[in-house]
């Protein structure tokens, strides 16, 4: 049997830390509880993050959105600074999971579980968000993807947990597009994923624009060249095509069990490509459609 | 340790290993078989219950997080001897086959309408996206969440 510890302040978790730092954290548990039933995971102590009142909360800070790492995906769908400024965030987690892993599955364990395929990332990463860490020691912080080294791997030191991530608000976008490819809508591991940012002018001319994908490579795979090959240009399907071929190029899928390397190269392309009409943007949330499993 | 938690209105004060799965806790400990082992990972939700109004899934749950919670299974979703809307609209439509799925939608329908008194069927859809049927199909059981919100089907 393991001790479960559920501190209520920093200052207790701090010091439940110091006393062992390789005590196993946990947050909603829907990624680590299921490794533990597969018996993946060994360790004496768990330290459940979930009654930090403080990792919870959502907020403005400086002009900046901080979302506390302990903010479940459903309170961050449902919070009004969320809706208004980060549709791209809000558009990739109505894709994450179902309602009861939404419930209980927190922003922090999606970025400390680093899957190629966590819905979260895309969209942290063309927001461009700095991951928030705490020790007893103090507090740091370091741009997602210097954070995430590669499948399954951040860069925590022993005692340090993740308190929370924050981006400045993307106000010189006006177009946010999350799109996710999977064998079914929902609760579906994404064969690909693609969050976007652009700038549109009303005559259609790009003038800013990130891009990141997701499920494609060993981290979310991110690309200059493609981003300055579409800035100045005419959101155009030739436009789009043209970078489409490069993507397909940058991209380094792998084959698993829901699809082959080649699939997911053409897959990644054609994601960019559904930019196209859609010169009129406006950052009000697209509804998703129903699940398709169902 | 000592555990103490609300379930099903009644005040609880128990020992139990505090990494026990809230499943089994459930079921064998306190012998509500209600909510159902099926996958055992998330994916299936018919091992759902309500934590505080929420939907959660007892399987990926240790009994240490129910300390000072509010916790309602299937056995405590109906008063006294009067069925909930959803368990009555869930017979009169035949959303019912084997069963094993029964009790997990119906909490994660209840959760639904806590959330979203007024769901449209689409919504309906996407509220029981996590819980998994494999016999009667969904048409039915949308249609009984869905009549369970009509005037003359309230009880
Ligand atoms: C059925 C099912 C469907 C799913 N579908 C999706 C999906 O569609 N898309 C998707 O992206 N994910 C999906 N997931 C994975 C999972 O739900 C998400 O990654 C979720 O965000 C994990 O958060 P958590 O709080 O539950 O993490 P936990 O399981 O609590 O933790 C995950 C890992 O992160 C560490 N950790 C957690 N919080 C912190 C912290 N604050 N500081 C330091 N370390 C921390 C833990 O030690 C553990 O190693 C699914 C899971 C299940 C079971
Ligand atoms: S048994 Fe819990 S979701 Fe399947
Ligand atoms: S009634 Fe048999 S699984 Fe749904």
């Amino acid at each position: 049997m393991r001790q479960v510890r559920l501190p209520q302040t920093l200052a207790d978790l701090w010091s439940l830390l110091n006393k062992d730092p390789t005590a196993l954290i946990f947050s909603g548990g829907t990624d680590l509880f299921v490794k533990m039933r597969a018996d993946k995971v060994a360790a004496s102590t768990m330290i459940g993050l979930e009654r930090l009142a403080a990792l919870r909360d959502i907020r403005e800070d400086n002009g900046d959105i901080r979302i506390g790492a302990c903010a479940t995906h459903e309170n961050i769908l449902r919070h009004p600074l969320i809706a208004a400024h980060l549709p791209v965030l809000v558009q990739a987690l109505r894709t994450l999971g179902s309602p009861p892993i939404r419930t209980m599955g927190t922003i922090g364990g999606n970025i400390c579980t680093a899957s190629p395929a966590g819905d979260t990332l895309p969209p942290l990463y063309v927001l461009r968000a700095e991951v928030e860490i705490a020790s007893s020691k103090g507090s740091r912080s370091v741009p997602i993807p210097d954070f995430i080294a590669g499948p399954g791997q951040i860069r925590l030191a022993a005692g340090e947990i993740v308190t929370g991530v924050r981006v400045k608000k993307p106000a010189e976008f006006n177009l946010h597009h999350f799109e996710k490819v999977g064998q079914r809508k929902s609760m579906s591991c994404a064969v690909a994923g693609m969050a976007a940012l652009l700038r549109v002018t009303p005559s259609g001319a790009i003038e800013a624009c990130r891009l990141a994908w997701g499920s494609v490579g060993p981290t979310v795979m991110t690309d200059a060249g493609i981003e300055n090959f579409l800035t100045g240009k005419i959101l155009s399907p030739d436009t789009l095509s043209a970078a489409a071929r490069q993507v397909t190029r940058m991209v380094m899928p792998i084959d698993d069990v829901r699809a082959t390397a080649d699939y997911r190269r053409t897959v990644s392309g054609n994601l960019l490509l559904r930019l196209s009409g859609m010169e009129n943007p406006t950052i009000e949330l697209k509804r998703q459609s129903p699940s398709e499993g169902m | 340790m000592n555990i103490r938690f609300t379930l099903n209105g009644k005040a609880m004060d128990l020992d139990a290993a505090a990494d026990r799965r809230v499943v089994d806790l459930l079921r064998e400990d306190l012998g509500l078989t209600g909510a159902k082992e099926g996958c055992g990972a998330g994916e299936c939700g018919t091992c759902s219950i309500l934590v505080d109004g929420e939907h959660r899934l007892s399987c990926l749950m240790i009994a240490a997080q129910l300390s000072g919670r509010d916790v309602v299974t299937i056995e405590g979703l109906s008063e006294k001897d009067r069925l909930h809307p959803l368990q009555e609209s869930f017979i009169r439509h035949g959303a019912v086959q084997c069963g094993f799925c029964t009790p997990g939608m119906i909490i994660g329908a209840a959760a639904l309408l806590k959330r979203n008194p007024q769901p449209s069927r689409e919504e309906i859809r996407e509220g029981l996206a996590g819980n998994l049927c494999r016999c009667t199909g969904y048409q039915k059981i949308v249609d009984a969440v869905e009549a369970a919100l009509l005037p003359e089907e309230k009880l």
